[in-house]
């Protein structure tokens, strides 16, 4: 099945002579929910507005749903759906008024039901009478999510969605994009927040300096590059590391009282078993035994400083 | 044609307007009846009359032109600056809308503005003066196409504009001076030689004259050159929308 974003060798060369995107390729499949990750001035807010038509690209190309956002500009904004990372709200407008007029701007002719179901999805219905200025930041991250949703896209793109509100918004928020992607929706979002690609995305991008660092599969990534820490609590405290467990990696932490063991699920031996021999056989006497599988945030953090 | 957005963008400006009457109406209708007392009546009673013309209706079409092109001016360049300045303008640029139907919502939000006003301004002014209109059809189209011209150089200013500062550079510093030297409350057979001269390089000049015309058939310049004029200031505004569409010009960078 043809990609419903395909983006090809796209530069983004702003007038001050900073270049935001250096040569970057992705496709995003229909349906499936990609985080992109990246720390500021990686490149992901204009990666996402020259794909929503805010910014003109200098080169390359960028195609949606099969059209070009630049030539067939109708056809790709119709089906994409788009939530700003600044909370940029027309303050003295009511949440019903502004979510119709976001419909409206995309040639949908008005539809009172589809409102009514969005603004009570995001649990605005009872302030829809409300003006912007009165509503939390939560509240009107919401609004910028039922404007975006107002014309039914295909396709969501989630600047930051959840930069700056509090954890159980977080969450509702999470459920809102669960929701959506059950109605097959495509979202691509972008964060700081490792736990939401973590937690709600298919695949991770990481982008960096304006490229595309890589682009995998979520459980792929974590089984590639994820790393597992062994942790060895012992019995009795260690000031050095005996000579006969020197070829192993191991650190020791809590003042002696613990060996920590890195080792890559990927590799064919993991070399566990013949540690804990070497162990009992130095005379290492052991307390427990407990093991930690790398997050997404390890991964990112290794990806971006190994590349920097 | 995304008619559905050009009547979203138009609504949605149109609904501006109620929420902020009194400073979109009744301020500009205030300010325009003080000149009629001033001018029309106070002072205006004490001139003569100007090729046959009593001051007070003399001064009516440049009065009307004065806030016609004001608000324009003023409407025109908030309605796109308002949602740059709030970053709003994200939604515009990211819709199913091509640069025609913006300027359609926009421009015709802020044209419809300038003469509901100028049409108050017209009936209030017939309260105090007595107002004879010979040609109609062509005041209407001095007015209508007066209207447009100038919202769409409001709607340039506001692309161009990067601060309220800028914003309100043309309208503040620039129009009221060329309103004012443009004939409003005289006619420039009244100036010497060299200013008459200097008159003729002011576009405003022809605006007034020729809105003056339809209505008293007295004109310091041609009423077909002051139209000329007109249709001239608006092609060239329509070829540099057409490059700052073309260019995302302080838009789409």
């Amino acid at each position: 099945m043809a990609p419903i974003v395909s983006v090809s060798n796209l530069v983004k060369t702003y007038a001050s002579g900073f270049q935001a995107l250096k040569d970057v390729s992705l496709e995003i499949e229909e349906g499936e929910i990609l985080a992109l990750l990246g720390p500021n001035g990686a490149g992901k807010t204009t990666l996402i507005s020259i794909i929503c038509g805010i910014v003109n690209p200098t080169s390359g190309e960028v195609r949606v749903g099969g059209y070009d956002v630049v030539r067939d500009f109708r056809e790709t904004r119709s089906i994409i759906g788009l939530v700003p990372q600044e909370l940029t709200t027309d303050q003295f407008e009511t949440v019903w008024n502004t979510v119709s007029f976001s419909r409206g701007l995309h040639g949908k002719k008005p539809d009172p039901a589809h409102i009514e179901k969005v603004l009570k999805d995001l649990s605005l219905y009872d302030k829809k009478d409300n003006m912007l200025r009165e509503l939390s930041g939560g509240m009107k991250r919401r609004v910028l999510i039922a404007k975006a949703l107002s014309h039914e896209p295909r396709i969501l793109f989630l600047d930051e969605p959840t930069a700056g509100v509090d954890v159980n918004l977080r969450k509702d928020m999470w459920q809102v994009v669960e929701r959506l992607r059950e109605t097959g929706v495509t979202i691509i979002l972008t964060t700081h927040y490792i736990e939401e690609a973590e937690e709600i995305a298919d695949r991770v991008g990481v982008i960096n300096g304006g490229k595309i660092l890589l682009i995998e599969q979520k459980t792929d990534l974590m089984k590639k590059l994820g790393r597992k820490e062994l942790r060895v609590d012992l019995q009795e405290p260690i000031s050095t590391i005996p000579e006969t467990l020197s070829t192993y990696e191991l650190t020791i932490e809590d003042e002696g009282h613990s060996l920590i063991y890195d080792y890559n699920t990927a590799s064919e031996r993991t070399g566990i078993t013949t540690l804990l021999t070497a162990l009992a056989e130095a005379g290492i006497r052991l307390k427990d035994i407990s093991t930690r599988q790398s997050s997404l945030e390890d991964i990112f953090v290794e990806l971006v400083g190994a590349r920097a | 044609m995304n008619l559905e957005a050009v009547k979203s963008i138009y609504f949605f400006e149109m609904a501006r307007t109620r929420r902020t009457l009194l400073q979109s109406v009744v301020s500009p209708v205030i300010s325009t009846s003080l000149y009629f007392i001033v001018f029309g009546a106070a002072v205006g009673s004490r001139i003569q009359e100007i090729d046959g013309v009593s001051y007070g209706a003399f001064i009516t079409p440049g009065l009307i032109m004065l806030t016609l092109l004001t608000q324009c001016i003023g409407n025109g360049s908030f309605g796109i600056y308002f949602p740059k300045f709030t970053g709003t303008i994200y939604e515009i640029l990211s819709s199913p809308v091509s640069m025609t139907e913006i300027v359609l919502g926009y421009v015709g939000a802020a044209a419809t503005k300038g003469l509901m006003i100028g049409t108050i301004i017209l009936g209030t002014a017939a309260l105090f003066v007595d107002l004879h209109i010979a040609h109609p059809l062509v005041m209407i189209l001095f007015f209508v196409l007066t209207a447009i011209t100038f919202s769409l150089f409001g709607f340039i200013i506001g692309i161009w504009a990067k601060d309220f500062e800028q914003l309100n550079l043309i309208p503040m510093l620039v129009i009221p001076p060329l309103v004012f030297l443009g004939g409003s409350f005289y006619s420039i057979d009244m100036l010497p030689p060299f200013w008459q001269a200097v008159s003729h390089f002011n576009p405003v000049l022809y605006l007034i004259s020729g809105f003056r015309w339809s209505f008293f058939e007295i004109a310091d310049v041609n009423p077909v050159v002051s139209f000329s004029i007109i249709i001239v200031f608006l092609a060239v505004l329509m070829g540099l929308l057409t490059w700052i569409f073309r260019t995302g010009y302080r838009l789409r960078n």
